[in-house]
């Protein structure tokens, strides 16, 4: 069991959660993640470990979609989480690179934050780029700022920032002469697709942070195969940070939709009684 | 008590068959196929042993366990002492009783099998075992004094477990640490429920916990902490790495990416960990297999375990593709004959060569080659090889492809003075499974590649007796000082 000791929700439908595992707190590395299962009957999602503290508490931020993660964001402080296994995948390349744009979409935000401030840490320039579909929906504004030389905040709708993709930001700034060494995008796929057909004719390093399905997270499985430069790669030994311009989004996309019914009827069902899985 | 019939009138009596679920019904539910024998036929089958001075049988399983001793037992009606001689040589009856493939095995070199049925080895010892364990009056053998020595096994698999349990029984302070959030290995996530129940692997499993191992769940070796870490920070004198063959290989022909399509692996552990076959009570999806046609590609065991469990979720129509002829077929005799009657058809000297999807990236249809058999190869068995211009299409909702496994690298990877082949298994000494790394021991499947249960048994019972003796004498054989001294 490991027990929950902070909850809180950073913005509606997204919570942040610190869980004790001294284990993970202790070896994680920016870009890499957990797997839990809330009890014995959930399934295994994989969440970014978004930070870790002294004291062995790991910080994961999570966005309700389905039933795993809405019936997650019931939980509370003192609340506990069966299963908590990690860290997994490889951490994030960070090395001194020059300029850094680091790009986070919806949730992906939390996910980009731990290694912009490795990146950060490493001596980058670091641009942030964060997108969300409205004011209420952005997060982690303030520690991006902070960690962040420059950030842009760009929303659907214009109530914060400007109006606009993070694409259209990336592509402006590039235009204006901005010279990028290396971009890490990290959000909805097709975010990442459009990030990496800004940057892959001029030639600008990008990596993007792929969310295939998982179940083990250890490589015994195959279910997190993608396709990266034609051959089929685990996301979650091999990544799940890969080059975006040898990915094939298309494949990505299309197995991610696999259990598309299922999961609706799992959330369907989760909303009739919410309180009662817990 | 059974009377003992002079050696003719016991080859008499014919061999007693396994009850098992009709096949129609047990097709369609995960309920164990094997019903086990009643005593009346166990005594009666124990009946028909020779009793033989040679016994050949003892020299055909791998671990040794005693059958003509423990049969004797069965016949004079003394189940619970056929239960401890058993348990002697083999910690997992219960399981191996179910999982060995005898025929190669111990039945394979039983000498009535050279001209009547061989003893039904295997179903007695299974018999046996449920005894003991029905009868709620497992005998836990006695520990030795504690010796304060800490020994961490990596991975829960029979091989960890053998190990674990020899050497608490010595004294030691074992740690079993496991990646997923169960323990059992293969057995629990492989091996499906009609084929072994896993209650039974759960009161093993209860059994060791009560002798005084402790298991830790959810610590992947290598990543949440590594081999060093465990001897240099937490204290541990010796480590035993049996993290299992678990990497699926996939066919590496187009269209593997397509919706629809599964490596075993994920199929199964979908199925009997994740327990996809409950959806009402369980949260992990498997994709659709009602009504659909689902084909597995593969001849072993897995394969064999894959496809009943597609029948099973409701399959319309389940195949095996294989593509040797079906006497070259790795898996055990009797879940070939179990898939058979339960109406899984066999498609055997085929290979498929593409995977044909729709639009939205969906598994259609599968192109196969027919293939022909050629000259021997390195394993003696005769060489597949495509006949051109056969290709067919054949119309296909989902593909489980099992066509084996081989080593997971994450503890190898991060213990890098402990050697490898070139395939990636750990290199162990053959009599004391010491690896090139002071302290570190392994076995099972990630030294010998996939293998069966009752072998990665045996690798453990050999690890601990060796680790056994380096935590008594501190010394390392490979290792020069110790060598000179
Ligand atoms: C490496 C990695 C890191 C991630 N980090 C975060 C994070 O920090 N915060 C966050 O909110 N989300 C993160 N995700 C995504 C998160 O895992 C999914 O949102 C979650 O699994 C959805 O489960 P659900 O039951 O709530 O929704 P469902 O209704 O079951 O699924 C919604 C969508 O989530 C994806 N999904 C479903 N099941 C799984 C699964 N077992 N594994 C992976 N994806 C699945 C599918 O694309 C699906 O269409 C990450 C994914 C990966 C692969
Ligand atoms: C579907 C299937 C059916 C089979 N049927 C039969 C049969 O009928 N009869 C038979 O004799 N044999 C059968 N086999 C083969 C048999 O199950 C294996 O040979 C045997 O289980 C090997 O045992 P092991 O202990 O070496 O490894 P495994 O049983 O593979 O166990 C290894 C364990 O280590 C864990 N692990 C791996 N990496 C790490 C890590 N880094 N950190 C922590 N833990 C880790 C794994 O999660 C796993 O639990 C079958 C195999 C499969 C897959
Ligand atoms: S352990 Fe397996 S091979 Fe040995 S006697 Fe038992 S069934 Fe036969
Ligand atoms: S070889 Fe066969 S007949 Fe002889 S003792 Fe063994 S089981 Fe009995
Ligand atoms: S999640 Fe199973 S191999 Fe990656």
């Amino acid at each position: 069991m490991f027990p929950i000791v902070e909850a809180r929700f950073l913005a509606p439908d997204v919570k942040l959660f610190r869980i004790q595992a001294p284990r993970i707190a202790r070896k994680r590395r920016a870009g890499q993640f957990v797997i839990i299962r809330i009890d014995q009957h959930g399934e295994r999602i994989p969440l970014t470990i978004a930070d870790s503290d002294r004291d062995g508490n790991i910080t994961i931020i999570v966005q309700g979609v389905g039933k795993t993660t809405r019936w997650l964001n019931t939980l509370e402080s003192g609340d506990s989480i069966r299963d908590v296994v990690g860290p997994l995948g490889e951490p994030s390349e960070v090395e001194s690179f020059g300029t850094v744009v680091v790009i986070g979409g919806g949730v992906g935000t939390a996910i980009a934050y731990p290694t912009a401030v490795a990146m950060k840490q490493a001596g980058n320039r670091v641009i942030s780029i964060i997108g969300a579909r409205d004011r209420e929906r952005l997060i982690l504004q303030d520690a991006m700022q902070q960690t962040s030389d420059e950030l842009h905040v760009m929303t659907d709708d214009g109530s914060a920032g400007t109006q606009g993709f993070v694409t259209d930001a990336l592509d402006q700034m590039i235009q204006s002469g901005v010279v990028v060494d290396r971009v890490l995008a990290i959000g909805p796929v097709p975010m990442m697709r459009a990030v990496s057909a800004v940057t892959k004719p001029r030639q600008i390093p990008t990596i993007v942070s792929l969310n295939p399905i998982m179940v083990d997270g250890t490589g015994m499985c195959g279910g997190c195969r993608v396709l990266v430069g034609g051959r089929a790669r685990f996301a979650c030994v091999d990544g799940p940070e890969f080059d975006a311009h040898e990915v094939d989004f298309d494949v990505l996309m299309k197995r991610n939709n696999l259990y598309r019914d299922q999961e609706a009827e799992a959330l369907r069902e989760f909303n009739k009684h919410p309180s009662e899985s817990v | 008590m059974a009377e003992p019939l002079p050696p003719k009138e016991r080859v008499k009596i014919p061999r007693q068959a396994m009850p098992e679920q009709d096949a129609d019904a047990r097709a369609r539910n995960f309920d164990e196929v094997n019903l086990g024998l009643e005593v009346v036929a166990a005594q009666c089958e124990a009946q028909r042993c020779l009793t033989c001075a040679d016994p050949k049988c003892v020299k055909g399983c791998p671990v040794g366990v005693k059958v003509r001793d423990f049969v004797e037992l069965v016949l004079a009606g003394d189940f619970l002492g056929a239960a401890s001689k058993i348990r002697e040589d083999n910690v997992l009856p219960a399981v191996t009783g179910r999982v060995c493939p005898q025929e190669n095995q111990c039945e394979g070199a039983c000498i009535m099998g050279k001209r009547f049925d061989s003893l039904a080895i295997g179903n007695l010892e299974r018999f046996v075992a449920d005894y003991e364990r029905e009868s709620g009056q497992v005998a836990l053998p006695q520990r030795a004094p504690l010796t304060g020595k800490k020994v961490a096994i990596v991975g829960s698999g029979p091989a960890g477990l053998s190990c674990a349990g020899d050497l608490c029984l010595r004294g030691h302070d074992v740690t079993v640490f496991e990646a997923l959030h169960e323990i059992g290995g293969v057995l629990l996530y492989g091996i499906p429920e009609f084929r072994l129940p896993k209650d039974i692997v759960r009161q093993e499993i209860d059994n060791m916990r009560a002798m005084g191992i402790e298991f830790q769940t959810n610590v992947v070796v290598g990543k949440t902490v590594t081999i060093d870490e465990l001897m240099q920070e937490e204290g541990f004198d010796a480590v035993f790495v049996a993290t299992g063959a678990g990497l699926p290989r996939f066919l590496d022909i187009p269209g593997e990416h397509l919706g629809g399509v599964y490596s075993a692996n994920e199929f199964l552990t979908r199925v009997n960990l994740m327990k996809a076959y409950d959806s009402s009570h369980y949260d992990s999806p498997i994709y659709q297999c009602r009504d659909r046609h689902v084909a597995v590609i593969g001849g072993g065991n897995t394969a064999m375990d894959s496809v009943r469990s597609a029948m099973r979720l409701g399959a319309a129509k389940a195949s095996i593709i294989y593509r040797r002829s079906m006497e070259e077929m790795p898996a055990r005799q009797e879940e070939v004959h179990h898939a058979q009657d339960e109406g899984v058809q066999f498609l055997d000297l085929h290979n498929p060569v593409e995977f044909i999807g729709d639009e939205q990236g969906i598994l259609k249809s599968v192109r196969l080659v027919k293939m022909a058999l050629g000259e021997p190869d390195e394993s003696g068995r005769r060489r597949p090889v495509a006949i051109e211009g056969s290709e067919i299409e054949m119309p296909l909702d989902v593909a489980i492809v099992a066509v084996g496994t081989g080593a997971n690298p994450l503890v190898q990877s991060t213990t890098p003075d402990m050697k490898t082949n070139r395939w990636g298994y750990i290199q162990a000494d053959e009599e004391s499974l010491r690896t090139s790394k002071v302290g570190v021991f392994a076995g099972g499947d990630i030294v010998s590649g996939a293998a069966t249960v009752i072998l990665a048994m045996g690798a453990g019972r050999t690890a601990a007796s060796s680790i056994d003796d380096y935590l008594q004498t501190g010394v390392w054989e490979t290792d020069p000082a110790a060598a000179e001294s």
